[in-house]
């Protein structure tokens, strides 16, 4: 793991990886999504409704993957003080607030047809609008003490042990439906019931859905790629800024002596 | 890297382990303690059990017991039977029905519970977490497999 926090490996690796995933993400999630909306079956008893899981589903998985892999980035940040892993948390947060956003919306969208209402305040439904919360709450600390000297110190560390903490409710979100009576159905996935084709869910539903999540997923780790990229870019320009303005001072501090 | 700089390494690992593990403790114990107050709705056995005020708002849950739903003769208003498995309540809607709701599917019905009788003001139809295609639909799970090897 040390050997990908220099940031000089780090550039070499992602300037390739960033556009291989990008692309290949593209293709791969509007093939999964023109096969299941397209030529997918449509559900026993929501009908085409149905289709609106291949990008429910995969926005859902990102939101929840999203911070997951904050809260991973603030560990390491604070336990081995890796200057890369404060940057990758930074650069994952818009793309996962972007993708739980978007699963809020899918779910709405399929909530007043199938159920009959937009929205309820059960468990599910309430735990992942929290989560939004949370991103929009991490991305203003993260952006109001962005600019101290390092990452993992001093107040660069409070958007960090943000991170950790909002991690609580990634279970929360995940059992809600388990713990607690709900609307949302419980999970029709599960690595078993994927693997045998016995699940809760027809095969010919879960292959376009795992094709999608796939897909989305290359998707979001080329946006994670080239927001780190973006950010290590942003910091080295303001380094050399500020090297220019130190050397201008020193010379006319020196001319100033001559005179 | 000097020895003081891996001991604070190590000191912060398990500090930050530590402060975790006590958060994920607190969550769960928060979450434990909501375990019936953040319920959406009540199931029928839940119900019959602990009966709410009658003038109390709340919701019901259950699966529509097949062969229950039926028509009263003004049109609007329907009486079935919602159960959890275990005990059945009967429920009154009078208005727009989700498209979703058929017998043997779940809903969850707000409203009212009144000596024996639970009155909706609105119905939502709660989707279970089966997925079939239109195809398969009627078949059972040995059917749709024997399908499924005679397609490929």
């Amino acid at each position: 793991m040390h050997g990908f926090a220099n940031p000089a490996r780090f550039l070499r690796i992602a300037t390739w990886a960033t556009p291989l995933c990008l692309i290949a993400g593209l293709l791969i999630a509007s093939a999964a999504l023109v096969w299941g909306v397209g030529f997918g079956p449509a559900d026993a008893l929501q009908g085409d409704v149905v289709r609106i899981i291949y990008l429910h589903v995969p926005t859902a998985w990102l939101g929840m993957m999203g911070w997951s892999s904050i809260a991973i980035a603030s560990f390491v940040e604070i336990v081995w003080r890796h200057p890369l892993a404060g940057i990758a948390a930074r650069a994952a947060a818009l793309p996962g607030a972007v993708f739980t956003a978007l699963c809020l919306i899918t779910g709405s969208i399929w909530g007043r047809p199938a159920w009959g209402t937009w929205w309820v305040w059960d468990g599910r439904l309430t735990s992942m609008l929290v989560l939004l919360f949370l991103y929009f709450g991490y991305m203003a600390l993260a952006g109001a003490t962005q600019h101290d000297e390092a990452p993992g110190q001093g107040q660069g560390r409070m958007a960090a042990i943000f991170g950790l903490i909002g991690a609580v409710n990634i279970p929360i979100i995940h059992y809600s439906v388990l713990w607690w009576n709900s609307l949302h159905q419980p999970p029709s996935l599960s690595v078993s019931g994927v693997v045998t084709g016995t699940g809760p869910m027809a095969t010919s539903f879960v292959v376009p859905l795992l094709t999608s999540v796939l897909g989305f997923t290359l998707i979001y780790t080329g946006v994670v790629l080239a927001r780190m990229r973006m950010i290590l870019a942003d910091s080295q320009a303001e380094a050399r800024l500020r090297r220019k303005a130190m050397a201008a001072q020193a010379r006319s501090g020196a001319l100033a002596e001559g005179w | 890297m000097t020895g003081t700089g891996l001991r604070a390494k190590h000191q912060r690992l398990v500090l930050l382990g530590v402060a975790l593990a006590v958060l994920l403790v607190a969550g769960l114990l928060a979450a434990w303690a909501l375990r019936n107050q953040a319920s959406y709705f009540y199931v029928p056995s839940e119900i019959l059990a602990k009966p709410p005020e009658a003038d109390r708002s709340v919701r019901l849950g259950g699966m529509v017991v097949r062969g229950s739903m039926k028509d009263a003769p003004d049109g609007v208003t329907v009486n079935f039977l919602v159960t959890d498995g275990k005990q059945q309540v009967p429920v009154r809607f009078a208005g727009i029905r989700p498209a979703l709701f058929v017998e043997g599917s779940g809903v969850v019905a707000e409203g009212h519970w009144t000596d024996g009788l639970f009155t909706a003001d609105n119905l939502l139809a709660k989707h279970d977490e089966k997925y079939t295609p239109r195809e398969m639909q009627g078949m059972t799970t040995d059917q749709a497999h024997k399908a499924i090897a005679e397609t490929k």
